[in-house]
């Protein structure tokens, strides 16, 4: 169902204008791996177009990035390369050499021969990219079987092996474990030890790095540049730009199925040609940054802060989520926090929702009780206090329209005005009311986000509880939701909580920040402070394993 | 009898909740909430245990309830339509205790039940016990063959047609919603008119060769691999989209292969829970089907003893099929753990 139809490319098969010629070969002038010429990548059941005529070539040892926002075609032309582009799609190209071999010839045996063996995929989230029901070893030990790489009886030493060569510690018992059991980067590691067990020229590695916490990118990034030094070619696809200034050597930046730029890296980031790579540069949000609102006055607060944690704790079983959080919000002010995963972030959250109750201390709601009510007092006082979760497409029913999503808050209004206020909402996020009658799955990233700020405004709060907010979205679409927030809050005065893994995106809404490292908060302080005097070696740690741009000609901030 | 297909489910992992069952012998989907965790120290095997009492203890009461929530005297009802003799009331009266009060009356009950004395037909002179035992065999061979069609029916055309063209799946979608929806009586009678009357393959009725168990099985595994079939595809098709998917194919394996060493055993997880559920369909099946065939069988005996009035056989067999469920529904435990290594630990 996979195996793909695909045709040789008629010399008239369109006007290749916008052609970008194929790189120069590497000084060695040896073979490149992979030859594309006006690759061509459809869907016919949808009508999409996902690829119009690429080129591409990945020389031996070379390191390759396809950068590019969601739906540019990136990953698509990636697994196109290994005969994957997925189920109906048709592929054409006037040049289609992987491995030394036409693959515009290629039935199925010879592109099972390619993948694994030439060619090694590795995927985002090595939580579902390795099979969730089989042991580490079973996964790796199958490329070792599929391709005959040493006999049976080698094979169980052979995956040790592997996994000691891509830094998992103590390989005889994580040989034995399943995905679940292992951290994020030791599962990255083993998927990457998967992807490497037949030897192959090239990796193809579609956002290795996009599931994990920034100081494990940083070791799975050294990672691919020391597969890179051993003399096997990468081919990396990434949204994030900053990862791809850490290993590539080249870049091609990608836009809605074409090639809008290529050349060596340096060049690509630091002097872009391309409108578009401008944009996507300037997007980045950066942890050092100069912070992207000074013009804001300080709220004078003879008033206390509208929401306050005093000595919280979490526990579950013998683990504590929460140990000892204090904080103060005020009305107008961004309180970030910052964590990796299981830092305790989002237990926080919940906690200053009233979605869970503490162990030990007390959230207090305009210096009344908070956490300790119960819930039916609670009720009332909940408009007050609303969040914006990460990715909406999980936090909304799916069959509620828009309509119905945002004026649910709104049940005290008559019916007829509710629609109204719902027009007036959608409005204030910069969303046009015909979309009251879309539902979730038809919006795109930024919109259903916006939505979810649009509903999470309906109660008029007084806080908002942001959690990664923008994790889920493209980085151009993330500095508008960015934007829109702030200008809510300057308009309103809305406190915000904003919690998020993303030390840049942090940087940039901040006021202050709680710095967190298992459940507790290491270092807080104003953000400016934090940011560029970090105190605690912990925070030093985080601040250097994002990944950085390098420094441009052209001025970044706008 | 036999229930709709069961609604597209959301996940494959998360087991659907199967239709409903007499009793409540279920455990809990094994779905972890966040913050609802059991201490360690109850361990499963003794909440399992506990539960499995609890099931059994329920069964056995309210078969006694009804025993004495029926209408009329409690003698008279324990002798349904057989022989009335004053010998016949004084062992009965012996036997269950009437003449002690009602919770020493009671307690005697469960106590006899401990010790597997499942009381006396007092219609057909012989012991409950040896009643259903002669039939066990019959009926065991005929679910575990039913099962047996069912599933390997299900398994060969879910793995032959998911993700594949478009039209076999349509004629598989279609054979699979007649096998559900037809009553179980109604194609055990076409496969007889065919098979036997017209063909004259197989035998009409009877239990003593091995012929005679093809229909019956037929008649009653058809609509349970209807069910699992569509079940097993769906779970197929989903689990061919997720990125393990792609990552093994990225290995160079083919896609028979990914879908005998990935995706089949994702899409074990949904299909498992519906074994509880197809366990009643096969039970209470049987009733049908033996009459239908001519089969001896649990079905039968217990056919006769409920159009009889025979109380303390009716009364046994609620508490043998409350045994069956308890016993299956811990297997099922057993097999979810055995698929999903997420489930074995915390």
């Amino acid at each position: 169902m996979t195996e793909l139809a695909i045709t040789r490319a008629g010399a008239a098969s369109g006007p290749a204008a916008a052609r970008v010629p194929a790189a120069v070969p590497g000084p060695a002038a040896a073979p490149p791996l992979v030859a594309v010429e006006d690759l061509r990548v459809s869907f016919p059941a949808s009508g999409v177009e996902a690829v119009r005529g690429l080129s591409l070539s990945i020389s031996p040892g070379e390191c390759v990035a396809l950068v590019g926002e969601s739906g540019s075609g990136k990953s698509v032309t990636a697994r196109a390369l290994i005969g994957l582009a997925g189920p109906g799609a048709k592929v054409r190209a006037s040049l289609f050499h992987v491995g030394g071999g036409d693959a515009l010839t290629f039935g199925p045996r010879e592109w099972r021969r390619v993948r694994g063996r030439f060619a090694g995929l590795v995927l985002q989230d090595a939580l579902v990219s390795l099979d969730p029901l089989r042991t580490v070893g079973a996964e790796i030990a199958e490329v070792l079987a599929e391709h005959d790489v040493v006999p049976r009886r080698a094979r169980p030493e052979r995956v040790r092996a592997l996994l000691e060569a891509v830094g998992v510690p103590d390989p005889e018992t994580r040989v034995r474990q399943h995905p679940h059991q292992l951290s994020g980067g030791l599962r990255q590691r083993a998927l990457i030890a998967s992807a490497i067990a037949a030897e192959p020229e090239l990796i193809i590695a579609d956002e290795p790095t996009t599931a994990l916490d920034v100081t494990v990118q940083a070791q799975i990034l050294r990672l691919l540049a020391d597969r890179k030094a051993a003399g096997t070619a990468l081919l990396v696809i990434s949204h994030d730009l900053a990862v791809v200034a850490a290993v590539a050597d080249r870049v091609l930046v990608m836009k809605e199925g074409l090639v809008v730029e290529e050349g060596p890296a340096r060049e690509v980031l630091t002097a872009p040609r391309h409108d578009y790579t401008r944009a996507l540069l300037a997007a980045v949000p950066s942890a050092s940054a100069v912070p992207r609102r000074p013009d804001r006055s300080p709220v004078a607060a003879p008033r206390g802060p509208v929401l306050a944690a005093m000595g919280l704790s979490v526990a579950y079983g013998s683990r504590r989520a929460v140990n000892d959080v204090s904080f103060r919000l005020h009305a107008g002010e961004t309180l970030g926090v910052v964590g990796e995963s299981g830092s305790g972030k989002t237990t926080l959250a919940r906690l200053a929702l009233g979605l869970l109750a503490p162990d030990a201390g007390e959230v207090i709601l305009r210096g009344g009780p908070w956490s300790g009510l119960p819930e039916r007092r609670r009720r009332p006082l909940r408009p007050a206090v609303q969040v914006i979760a990460q990715n909406p497409l999980d936090s909304f029913d799916p069959r509620h329209t828009v309509g119905r999503l945002v004026a649910d808050p709104l049940s005290a209004l008559p019916r007829r005005r509710r629609r109204e206020r719902a027009v007036e909402l959608l409005g204030r996020v910069g969303l046009p009311p015909e979309l009251l009658g879309r539902r979730p799955r038809e919006l795109s990233g930024g919109q259903r986000q916006r939505v979810a700020i649009a509903r999470a405004l309906a109660s008029r709060p007084e806080v908002l509880i942001c959690d990664e907010p923008v994790s889920a979205l493209d980085v151009s679409i993330q500095a508008q939701v960015l934007d829109l927030l702030a200008e809510i809050q300057a308009e309103d005065g809305t406190a915000l909580l904003f919690i998020s893994h993303d030390l840049g995106v942090v940087r940039r809404l901040s006021d202050r920040v709680l710095v967190m490292k298992d459940g507790s908060v290491v270092e807080e302080g104003d953000a400016g402070e934090v940011f560029h005097h970090p105190r605690h070696p912990y925070t030093r740690e985080l601040l250097a394993a994002v990944p950085r741009l390098p420094e441009r000609a052209a001025g970044g901030d706008r | 009898m036999t229930a709709a297909p069961p609604a597209r489910r959301p996940t494959t992992t998360a087991p659907a909740e199967p239709p409903a069952e007499p009793l409540a012998t279920r455990p809990p989907a094994p779905r972890r909430l966040p913050g609802l965790r059991v201490p360690a120290w109850l361990g499963t095997p003794v909440r399992r245990i506990v539960s499995a009492v609890a099931v059994l203890w329920a069964a056995a009461t309210t078969a006694y309830a009804a025993l004495l929530l029926a209408p009329g005297d409690t003698i008279d009802i324990l002798i349904g339509d057989g022989a009335d003799t004053p010998e016949i009331r004084a062992q009965i009266v012996a036997e269950w205790g009437l003449d002690r009060p009602e919770a020493v009356r009671y307690l005697s009950y469960l106590g006899r039940l401990l010790h597997g004395d499942l009381g006396r037909s007092y219609q057909l002179q012989r012991d409950v016990g040896e009643v259903l035992a002669g039939q066990v065999g019959p009926t065991v061979r005929l679910t575990l063959a039913a099962a047996a069609v069912g599933v390997v029916l299900a398994l060969v055309v879910a793995v032959a047609t998911a993700g594949r063209s478009v039209w076999p799946r349509r004629i598989v979608s279609a054979a699979e919603l007649v096998a559900v929806s037809v009553p179980q009586f109604v194609i055990g009678i076409v496969l007889l008119f065919v098979f036997s009357f017209s063909l004259g393959w197989f035998p009409v009725s009877g239990a003593a060769d091995p012929e005679a168990l093809v229909l019956p099985a037929l008649a009653l595994g058809l609509p349970v691999a209807g069910v699992l079939g569509q079940v097993l595809r769906e779970g197929l098709e989903r689990a061919l989209e997720q990125p393990f998917a792609v990552t093994a194919r990225s290995r160079g394996l083919g896609e028979r292969a990914v879908v005998a060493r990935h995706a089949l055993r994702h899409a074990l997880l949904p299909a498992v829970t519906l074994t509880g559920w197809f366990t009643g369909v096969l039970l209470g099946g049987a009733v049908i089907t033996e009459a239908l065939f001519g089969r001896p069988g649990l079905g039968r005996v217990t056919m006769q003893a409920v159009s009889a009035k025979d109380m303390p056989v009716v009364m046994a067999v609620v508490i043998l099929s409350a045994a069956v469920y308890v016993t299956i529904s811990a297997l099922l435990d057993l097999a979810y753990r055995l698929i999903d290594p997420r489930l074995r630990s915390a």
